[in-house]
């Protein structure tokens, strides 16, 4: 088995009893990219050589001594580009490491790459990156899903072990989903956000996308916890949350939302989804129906804040001090105007112009503060759900991967891959998605991803969930034909 | 102004935090530090850098409102100002809109602080500026325009900047001083900012309008930048009531604009109409949560200082010396704990009042120091005042004292023995000397006792030369008188 195919714990173990080095782990990763990544396309740079220094002096005691990790273009690390995906950001190298990579690196950890993206994290299918979509290892004429997607895409196509995403509105736990990974989206102030590109900054979290859920749980470990730079940090202990993860679902409520289950959803992933809550059932879980009545006002109410939060974060790129500067400027607002019109791409301004509406004199009541308002409402839904459940049983997606090309030109039906993961963020609740099935769809096999959504901080109930199904499934296991797919598409050049 | 006009007149004050960092990272505030280099990713507006607060410029914020006697917000919370200019990083200033931390209160505008030359004529005694809040945003960097290009030094970007503004009721450009000085040393005196205009430590935009005293409504609303000193804004305003009622006097309309004030040639210069009004766009930053203040109240409230016009007061009835000394010395923090410092250890305080209020500052005009640089400690200068009380040196000799004590920093004590200077108060060796004088000057003694009183001045200056000025001038009046009279 190519070492690029490990799991991160199955990689840990072969480090620590020696028989094969972080030098091997990264060697390997670089050949399968240079292998497959022509036809995914899940990076937009790699630097194989500082891999390769920092596999050297890699500490394998550590949680994650020697594991490279794959890291979204949104993520700061020192010494990095950091593009988002943009052509606004050409040339900007990042002076400063994130703090989830202050952590990960403290942990033995290498990051490893700039995963491709939708451009500022603002998509579900990559293809707003301004360097070209990534493509579904499982088939590449679908799209990985996003705004993560490269992200989900490497670590499906056995690229990376793990990856780091962002999730503001399901962009990790969609992408993975649609993947056929596994993809975390931590409490709201869970995982500190210093050094990761703000989108919508009361939203967006960084976490993990990884083989299986113990992976994930480790990462977690690392990652998470209060931080001085961010004061939207949680100052709340951090546990173990591997430690639970073989406690099963004994004794465990979890809840069926019924607002979940509706017309547009897919039958091939609800049926995927409803066999999951089944076999739940099985476990020794009790399932019971429950309700979430504002989630119908969650796409609308998440399109007002996110872009509005969005107009004034991304304000700063103005080609002043860093990024793209357009040419044949005149004055000062020509200077602003011109860098930002060709800086930007069609949906990045799309969501400008969103947010700037939202906010102005006369319209910030109507649309801003009442977006807040029902935003208090759809929190208080989860609020009273978890009073009787200790965990949410969902659909990640809607629909399976759909086709490169299929939604650009409609972005309403864009937005709607995410109606199911929104209100998780909307809420600040923990979310998870793991494998649960395939849909088929013209003779292709694609990953349908289930949702569990947790309580606030109660990562580790999730996790234990989460586990509990994968551990007695093989889902997660299950590997896309990535070989056929390159040369398929070889042959088409 | 002419007298059947009203001035209407409000500002709106920025003034630099004295914190030790900025208020959303840790970069150090240095005036004058070479460009560029006191920022970090958080003051350069670097994606992903985060802002976190400096609760130091919330508590001093905080105090001053509990100086103006502004009540203070239990929450307060920051909002997003978004505009796009060069010196702003991020295109958005992090401020204060609905929930400013202080609102009301009041600032007093005491006689001293008026102009020198109008303190005879104050309209209005014990005035009081009513304000409307206080809130605390961040300072933006500074643009540098070169022959073709322009640079930023975001050296100030991200300093913690309080805006003080005031209900329109200040009616002339003196009021306006009296009201920069008062804020200005009631600031310096709570230790939250040096307030320096110079070097834009304290920055002040003026709106005014004129209007006939028989009209109700405010007239147009004019705005008035580049306002560098207390003194520029008096004449600033003086110039700028006196053109926007020349303007009416002659038919004209004024309309909304703002004006820049040139220094140098005594004039304001149109800089633009009222443009459609800005959207800024206000929301909350949700970097930022919002912040308790009585989570820090009780220290704030440990810090409140004794206030300027309260120490005035204090300083007339310990000390017995005039309202308008103790004014003086209250204007400056350093000099009042100068003045404070020394009169706690003297026998009669109004002499040190005296002897700091003429001898010492003209010596430190003179000298161009401030009083924190004063070579005379204040305990010698009490016991310099004592030498004179106890007869030991006489008034004149002080003055030659001191004037030692200014140059070497020494104690009196040492100077007068050193000098020899010590006071001739034996009143055997004087009785000699007026004995002797009375002898050498058969003239005078003879007219004094015809009556002409003064002869006996002459007498005495003549004993003060032969004791080269050492001898007790009253003793030598004293010993003179009776010898003349025979007694
Ligand atoms: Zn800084």
């Amino acid at each position: 088995m190519a070492l690029s195919s490990l799991t991160v714990h199955e990689a840990l173990d072969l480090l620590r009893r020696k028989e094969i080095s972080p030098k091997e782990i990264v060697e390997a990763l670089v050949k399968r990219i240079q292998e497959i990544d022509g036809a995914v396309h899940g990076y937009l740079s790699f630097d194989p050589e500082r891999a390769l220094k920092d596999a050297e002096h890699a500490d394998v005691s550590l949680p994650l001594g020697g594991i490279p990790i794959a890291i979204k273009d949104v993520v700061s690390v020192q010494g990095h580009p950091c593009g988002c995906a943009s052509k606004i950001l050409q040339g900007y190298i990042a002076p400063f490491d994130a703090t989830v990579i202050k952590k990960l690196r403290a942990a033995g950890a290498i990051p490893f790459g700039r995963t491709n993206m939708d451009e500022f994290a603002m998509g579900s299918s990559t293809e707003n990156s301004a360097f070209g979509p990534s493509r579904n290892p499982w088939d590449a004429d679908r799209t990985p899903g996003g705004s993560s997607g490269g992200s989900a895409a490497v670590v499906a196509a056995d690229e990376a072990l793990a990856a780091l995403g962002s999730d503001t509105g399901g962009s990790i736990r969609q992408p993975a989903a649609l993947c056929g990974c596994v993809g975390v989206k931590p409490t709201y102030g869970r995982v500190s956000r210093y050094g990761l590109v703000a989108f919508a900054s009361s939203l967006d979290q960084i976490g993990p996308l990884t083989k299986n859920v113990r992976d994930a749980a480790l990462i977690m470990n690392v990652i998470s916890g209060a931080d001085p730079c961010d004061s939207t940090t949680l100052d709340e202990p951090v546990p173990d949350y591997t430690a639970d993860l073989d406690k099963g679902v004994k004794n465990l409520t979890l809840g069926l939302p019924k607002e979940y289950f509706i017309k547009g959803l897919d039958p091939q992933v609800e049926e995927a989804v409803r066999a999951a809550v089944a076999w739940y059932e099985k476990l020794g879980a009790k399932i019971v129906d429950i309700s979430l009545p504002h989630t119908e006002y969650a796409l609308s109410t998440y399109y007002i804040i996110a872009p509005a939060e969005a107009s004034a974060n991304l304000a700063r790129f103005d080609g002043v001090r860093y990024g793209f500067r357009a040419d044949g400027i005149t004055g000062l607002s020509d200077h602003y105007g011109k860098t930002r019109e060709e800086g930007f791409g069609q949906e990045v301004k799309r969501r400008i112009i969103l947010g700037t509406y939202a906010l102005s004199s006369g319209y910030y009541d109507a649309f801003y503060l009442r977006a807040q308002k029902v935003r208090t409402l759809i929190r208080r839904d989860f609020d009273d759900a978890f009073a009787t459940v200790d965990a949410i049983l969902c659909p990640t997606s809607p629909t399976p991967a759909f086709k490169l090309g299929e939604r650009t030109g409609d972005p309403l039906q864009m937005y709607l891959a995410d109606i199911f993961t929104l209100a998780a963020n909307m809420a600040g609740i923990c979310g998870i998605s793991i494998p649960c099935g395939f849909a088929e769809v013209d003779g292709k096999k694609l990953p349908v991803g289930l949702q569990i959504l947790g309580k606030a901080l109660n990562e580790a109930t999730m996790f234990r969930v989460a586990n509990a199904y994968e551990q007695s499934t093989d889902w997660h296991r299950a590997k896309p034909l990535f070989g056929a797919e390159s040369e398929r598409l070889k042959g088409e050049k | 102004m002419k007298s059947d006009y009203i001035a209407t007149i409000g500002l709106e004050v920025h003034v630099q935090l004295k914190t030790k960092s900025k208020m959303f990272c840790g970069c150090a505030i240095e005036y004058g530090a070479e460009p560029n280099t006191h920022v970090c990713p958080t003051c350069l507006g670097l994606p992903g850098a985060l802002p976190v607060m400096n609760l130091e410029a919330l508590r001093m914020t905080a105090l001053t409102g509990l100086i103006f006697q502004c009540d203070v917000a239990p929450i307060c919370k920051f909002d997003r100002k978004n505009y796009y200019y060069p010196d702003m990083p991020k295109n958005y200033q992090i401020s204060q809109y609905d929930l400013p931390i202080c609102q009301n209160g009041e600032v007093p505008l005491h006689d001293l602080a008026y102009p020198k030359d109008a303190q005879k004529s104050i309209k209005n005694a014990d005035k009081r500026v009513r304000l409307i809040r206080i809130h605390l945003e961040e300072d933006v960097a500074k643009n540098f325009h070169f022959e073709t290009t322009s640079g930023i030094d975001f050296n100030r970007a991200g300093t913690p900047l309080m805006e003080i503004v005031s209900q329109p009721d200040i009616e002339s450009p003196e009021e306006a001083f009296a009201y920069l000085t008062s804020l200005k040393q009631a600031l310096i005196y709570a230790d939250v900012s040096d307030a320096d205009m110079e070097k834009g430590q304290l920055r002040c935009d003026c709106n005014v309008s004129v209007r006939p005293s028989h009209q109700t409504e405010y007239g147009v609303k004019i705005e008035l930048k580049n306002l560098n000193s207390i003194s520029g804004v008096r004449r600033a305003l003086a110039f700028e009531i006196d053109r926007q009622i020349s303007a009416l006097e002659r038919g004209e309309k004024l309309s909304q604009e703002t004006r820049r004030w040139d220094d140098d040639r005594g004039e304001t210069f149109l800089m633009r109409t009222k443009e459609s009004a800005h959207d800024y766009r206000y929301f909350p930053d949700p970097d930022l949560l919002p912040v308790k203040t009585e989570v820090f109240m009780p220290a704030v409230r440990a810090r409140l200082p004794e206030l300027p016009w309260f120490k005035r007061e204090r300083f007339v009835r310990e000390y017995g010396i005039s309202s308008y000394d103790a004014g003086v010395l209250t204007d400056d923090l350093e000099l009042s704990r100068y003045f404070e410092a020394a009169a706690k250890g003297a026998k009669r305080p109004k002499a040190v009042a005296n002897y700091v209020l003429n001898d010492l500052l003209s010596a430190l005009a003179a000298a161009g120091k401030s009083v924190e640089e004063c070579p005379i400690e204040p305990q010698h200068l009490a016991e310099l005042t004592g030498l004179i009380e106890d007869g030991k040196i006489n008034s004149k000799q002080g003055k030659e004292v001191f004037a030692e004590m200014f140059a070497s920093g020494e104690a009196p004590e040492e100077i007068v023995e050193a000098k020899g200077l010590k006071q001739e108060s034996d009143i055997d060796a004087i009785k000699l000397l007026c004995q002797q004088t009375i002898e050498a000057n058969p003239k005078s003694v003879e007219d004094y006792r015809a009556g002409k009183g003064a002869a006996i001045n002459f007498l005495k200056g003549q004993v003060m030369k032969a004791s080269k000025g050492k001898a007790n001038p009253n003793l030598v009046g004293e010993t003179l008188e009776k010898l003349l009279s025979g007694v």
